[in-house]
C-alpha cells in the first residue's frame, strides 16, 4: 500500500517541485515538507513527498546493521 | 494532390493508383514492386523459406526511438531473424483512417523506406484500405515477411545445462511508450529499442551454430517468452535478477509505478538458449555487435519436470515467474 | 547515499539472517513457532520479490494481514464505482490497483471495454487537472488507501476547492490502520509481533501503535521496505520476544519520526472525519473509515452525484476474510490456484496486485499448494 521511492529535489516552486530518481526527473508536490531545500531527499508516493529522508540516520542504521553482521559472524564461528 | 487521405484512396480506383505510384513506388524503390502485379514473383534460392506476419496498432504512432512504420518492419524482420532466417521480402498492408494527414503518412512511409533500406530488405507487395473516421486508430499496419535460413539453421530442443542469454537491456520499449502516453516525468533519455536484429543473429550463428532457440520478447516481455519456451522441455529455468541488464530510467519507472520488468515489451532484443560450452564465445560475439553491446548470460536450464521459471535474488531467495495475465497498470500499493 | 542500494546489500543481509537464526535459538521452544504479521501490501510484495521467507529459519512464520487497501475494500465500493462509470458525462478516475477488481457483476475494466470513461491515474492531482480541463464532465476520483495515500487525496480536494473546480469529487473508501490493528488484536489473532507499515507510520508516527504493546503485549516494529529493513525489523521483534518486553520500536529512523508528519495529519483532519466502516473479513470497525467533511461536501461524490449501485453479491467459497486476518493462508482456500487465479480472480486477495493470494500465486513455489 506504500509504493514510494526516494527522490532528490532539483528545484522548488512554491508547493511544487521537480525531483530526480534513477535517471528521470518528475514533478512532485511538497505540501507535506516544511521548508524543503534543493538537494534534499524525500520519499515520494502517488506524486507527493511524504517526508524528508535523513542521511545521518540512514548511516546510523547501516552502522548498526554492519554490527549485527559482524556479531553474527563471530557467534557462528 | 490532396493533403488528406480520403476513402477514395482505398477504393482501388484512380486515387489508389496515384497513391501507390506517387508515394509507395518511388520511396520503396525496387524492380519487383515497380511491376505492380497482383502478386510478387520471387526467385527461390533454396528449398526452405521462413514466412511470418504481424500487425501493428501502436499508439502513439510516433514515439522516441521510432514509429509504427519502423516498428512494423523490425517486428517482422525480428520474427524471421530469431527463426534463424535472413529476411528478404516484406509485404506491407495499411489500414488508414479517413482524415489522416498526408504529410504524416509520407513521414511514416519514409520511415519504412529507411528501415528496409538499412536492413537490406524490400517491400515487394502491399495493400491499402481507408476506413471511415473512427473505425481505426489513425493507422494500422500489417507486414508479412519471407526469409531464407542462415547456414541452414534449425532450432533444437533445450537441454539441462544450456545457458540463457539476453541481447541487452530489457523493458526499454514499453517503458518509453508508457512514459510518453502518460506524460510521466520530464527530460528523460528513454527511447524505444526498436531495431532489426538479423545482423546480430548472423553474428551469433557464426560464433555459435548450435544455438538451440531464439525468441524476441515483445508483448509479455522475457517473462512470457521464458514460460512459453519451458513448456515441453522437462527443464526449469533459473535466472539471476542482478544479471539482467536494465537501464536506470526503466528501473526507475518500474519502481515508481510498480511495473515488473520481466513483463515489459521489447522491440529490439532477443533471448536465446545455447549449450554451456558455447556461451562465453557467443556472449563475446554478441557484445562485439552494436545491438548486443549489453548482452549478458542471465541464467541456465536445469532438469526439472515442473518446467518453471525462477528468478533468484541476490540474497539467495527466489520467486517464480508466471505467464503475464494482462497489461500492467500503474499502482500505488 | 541514494537510500536504496545501501539497504539492498547482500553481505549485510547474510549477516542479518545469521543474526536472526541466532536470535531464534535463544527463544524458549514453548513460544515457537514465532508468528510475525506484516500489515502492508508493499511488505507482502517485498518479502515475495526478494524471496525473504526462504532465508528465514523454519520456526519463524511471516503472515500477511489486512494491509492491502484493495483487498479490504468491500464489494459495494466497486459496485458504486461501476454504477458511476455507467452514468453518461461521468469520468471515473482511479489508481490502477482498482481497475480489474471484480464487483458483483462487473469491473472498471469491463465498463471501459464497454465504452465507459474510466482513466487510470498515477496521482489524484492529475484527476483535478482533468476536471479543470473538462468542465462539462463530472470527474470522480476513487479514493482508496491508508494514511500514506490520504494526504494526496486531501491535497487534491483542497486544490479543487481552492480553484473552484466544481466538477471534481472523491468517492471516499479510505481506511485507517490503527483501528484495524486493534480489531486484529481483540479478535485474538495469534501473532507474536507486528511488522508495522513504514509509510503509513511516516504520516501517523509511533504513538498510535502504543496500545498494542501496552494492552495486548504484542510487539511492534515500524519497518522500511528494503530487504535490510525487513530483516532488521524481524531481528528487532525477535529480541523483544526473547526479552519478553513488547514495545513499539522504529526501525525506519531515516524517514519515520516519533510524532509523524504533522502537516500530513493536519491535512487529513482538515478534509476528512472518522466514520465506522466495514472491512472485508473484519466486519465493521468503529472509526476506521473516513468521510469527507461537510466543509468540502461539494467535492464528495456521495453527496453530489445521484447514483444507484446494484445490490452487492458475495462470492461463495471465497475465504479472503480469514486470509486477511492471518487465520488461514491462500493454500487453505479451496478456490486458490484452481478457480481463483490472477487471470480469473474470485476475491480481492487475488485481484489486487499485492494481495496475499496474488503474491503467493505469482511469486511462490506452487508445490506448496
Amino acid at each position: 500500500m506504500c509504493l514510494a521511492v526516494p527522490m532528490k529535489i532539483e528545484s522548488i516552486d512554491g508547493k511544487r517541485g521537480v525531483a530526480s530518481f534513477s535517471g528521470g526527473e518528475y514533478d512532485i508536490r511538497l505540501d507535506l515538507i516544511e521548508a524543503p531545500k534543493v538537494d534534499e531527499f524525500v520519499m515520494v508516493h502517488a506524486g507527493i513527498a511524504l517526508d524528508r529522508l535523513d542521511a545521518a540516520e540512514a548511516e546510523e542504521t547501516l552502522k548498526l546493521l554492519r554490527e549485527i553482521d559482524e556479531l553474527s559472524g563471530r557467534v557462528s564461528q | 494532390m490532396e493533403q488528406q487521405i480520403s476513402l477514395a484512396h482505398g477504393s482501388g480506383g484512380q486515387l489508389t493508383r496515384e497513391l501507390v505510384e506517387h508515394v509507395f513506388v518511388p520511396k520503396l524503390k525496387n524492380d519487383i514492386l515497380s511491376r505492380l502485379t497482383d502478386a510478387a514473383e520471387l526467385a527461390v534460392p533454396g528449398s526452405r523459406l521462413m514466412f511470418t506476419t504481424d500487425s501493428f496498432v501502436i499508439k502513439p504512432l510516433e514515439f522516441p526511438g521510432g514509429d509504427i512504420g519502423k516498428l512494423s518492419v523490425c517486428g517482422t524482420i525480428n520474427d524471421l531473424a530469431v527463426s534463424g532466417a535472413r529476411p528478404m521480402w516484406i509485404s506491407c498492408g495499411l489500414i488508414i483512417e479517413e482524415g489522416f494527414s498526408f504529410e504524416r503518412l509520407e513521414r511514416i512511409v519514409d520511415s519504412i523506406a529507411r528501415t528496409t533500406a538499412d536492413a537490406g530488405v524490400a517491400v515487394v507487395c502491399g495493400d491499402t484500405k481507408v476506413v471511415e473516421h473512427g473505425s481505426a486508430d489513425g493507422l494500422f499496419i500489417n507486414t508479412a515477411g519471407i526469409g531464407v535460413p542462415i547456414r541452414d539453421y534449425r532450432s533444437a530442443p533445450i537441454q539441462p545445462g544450456d545457458k540463457i542469454l539476453v541481447s541487452g537491456t530489457i523493458g526499454d520499449h514499453e517503458a518509453a511508450i508508457f512514459r510518453v502516453r502518460e506524460n510521466l516525468g520530464r527530460r528523460m533519455e528513454l527511447a524505444s529499442d526498436c531495431a532489426a536484429l538479423h545482423g546480430l543473429v548472423e553474428t551469433m550463428l557464426a560464433a555459435a551454430p548450435n544455438i538451440r532457440v531464439m525468441r524476441d520478447p515483445t508483448r509479455g516481455g522475457i517473462g512470457a517468452v521464458l514460460n512459453e519456451l519451458a513448456t515441453g522441455t522437462a527443464c526449469s529455468f533459473t535466472i539471476e535478477d542482478d544479471l539482467i541488464p536494465m537501464c536506470d530510467e526503466v528501473r526507475g519507472i518500474c519502481e515508481l509505478v510498480g511495473f515488473d520488468p520481466m513483463y515489459l515489451a521489447n522491440e529490439g532484443k532477443l533471448v536465446c538458449f545455447v549449450p554451456a560450452k558455447q556461451a562465453e564465445s557467443l556472449l563475446q560475439a554478441m557484445r562485439s555487435h552494436p545491438l548486443g553491446a549489453n548482452a549478458a548470460i542471465i541464467g541456465e536450464a536445469v532438469a526439472d519436470s515442473r518446467e518453471r521459471v525462477y528468478l533468484q535474488s541476490r540474497f539467495g531467495g527466489s520467486r517464480i515467474v508466471i505467464m503475464p495475465t494482462g497489461v500492467q497498470l500503474p499502482r500505488i500499493c | 547515499m541514494n537510500f536504496q542500494e545501501e539497504f539492498r546489500n547482500k553481505d549485510v543481509a547474510r549477516g542479518l539472517v545469521a543474526g536472526i537464526r541466532n536470535a531464534i535459538q535463544s527463544i524458549p521452544p514453548v513460544v515457537l513457532p514465532v508468528r510475525l504479521m506484516e500489515v502492508c501490501g508493499s511488505h507482502t510484495m517485498a518479502i515475495c520479490r526478494y524471496g525473504i521467507r526462504q532465508l528465514l529459519p523454519k520456526p519463524l512464520r511471516l503472515l500477511s494481514g489486512p494491509g492491502c487497501p484493495v483487498c479490504v475494500t468491500t464489494g459495494d465500493y466497486i459496485d458504486k464505482a461501476v454504477a458511476l462509470a455507467r452514468i453518461p458525462g461521468v469520468v471515473v478516475t482511479s489508481f490502477g490497483d482498482l481497475f480489474k477488481v471484480p464487483g458483483s457483476t462487473s469491473s472498471l475494466e469491463k465498463e471501459r471495454a464497454g465504452g465507459a470513461a474510466v482513466e487510470v491515474m498515477f496521482s489524484p492531482i492529475e484527476a483535478v487537472r482533468i476536471a479543470r480541463d473538462n468542465p462539462a464532465k463530472k470527474v470522480v476520483f476513487l479514493g482508496i488507501g491508508f494514511e500514506t495515500t490520504i494526504p494526496a487525496v486531501a491535497i487534491a480536494i483542497k486544490e479543487a476547492a481552492g480553484q473552484g473546480v466544481e466538477n471534481f469529487s472523491v468517492l471516499s473508501g479510505h481506511k485507517l490502520m490503527p483501528p484495524a490493528l486493534r480489531a486484529l488484536a481483540e479478535g485474538g489473532t495469534r501473532v507474536n509481533g507486528f511488522i508495522c507499515p513504514g509509510h503509513v507510520s511516516t504520516i501517523i508516527g509511533m504513538h498510535p501503535y502504543e496500545f498494542i504493546a501496552r494492552d495486548y503485549r504484542i510487539g511492534c516494529v515500524i519497518a522500511g521496505f528494503e530487504p535490510l529493513d525487513i530483516l532488521q525489523s524481524i531481528h528487532m521483534l525477535l529480541r523483544q520476544i526473547k526479552d519478553g518486553e513488547p514495545a513499539v520500536e522504529n526501525q525506519y529512523t531515516r524517514l519515520v519520526r516519533p510524532e509523524g508528519n504533522r502537516a500530513g495529519q493536519a491535512m487529513i483532519n482538515e478534509v476528512f472525519e472518522p466514520v465506522d466502516v466495514a472491512w472485508r473479513g473484519l466486519g465493521v470497525i468503529p472509526g476506521s473509515g473516513l468521510r469527507i467533511r461537510e466543509q468540502f461536501a461539494a467535492h464528495d461524490t456521495e453527496r453530489t452525484i445521484e447514483f444507484a449501485p446494484e445490490p452487492t453479491v458475495e462470492k461463495p467459497g471465497c475465504i479472503c476474510g480469514e486470509i486477511l486476518q492471518g487465520i488461514k493462508t491462500p493454500y487453505d482456500c479451496p478456490l486458490f490456484g484452481k478457480y481463483c487465479t490472477p487471470a480469473g480472480p474470485v476475491g480481492p486477495c487475488m485481484v489486487s496486485t499485492e494481495g496475499c493470494c496474488a503474491a503467493s500465486y505469482k511469486y511462490l513455489e506452487p508445490m506448496k499448494r
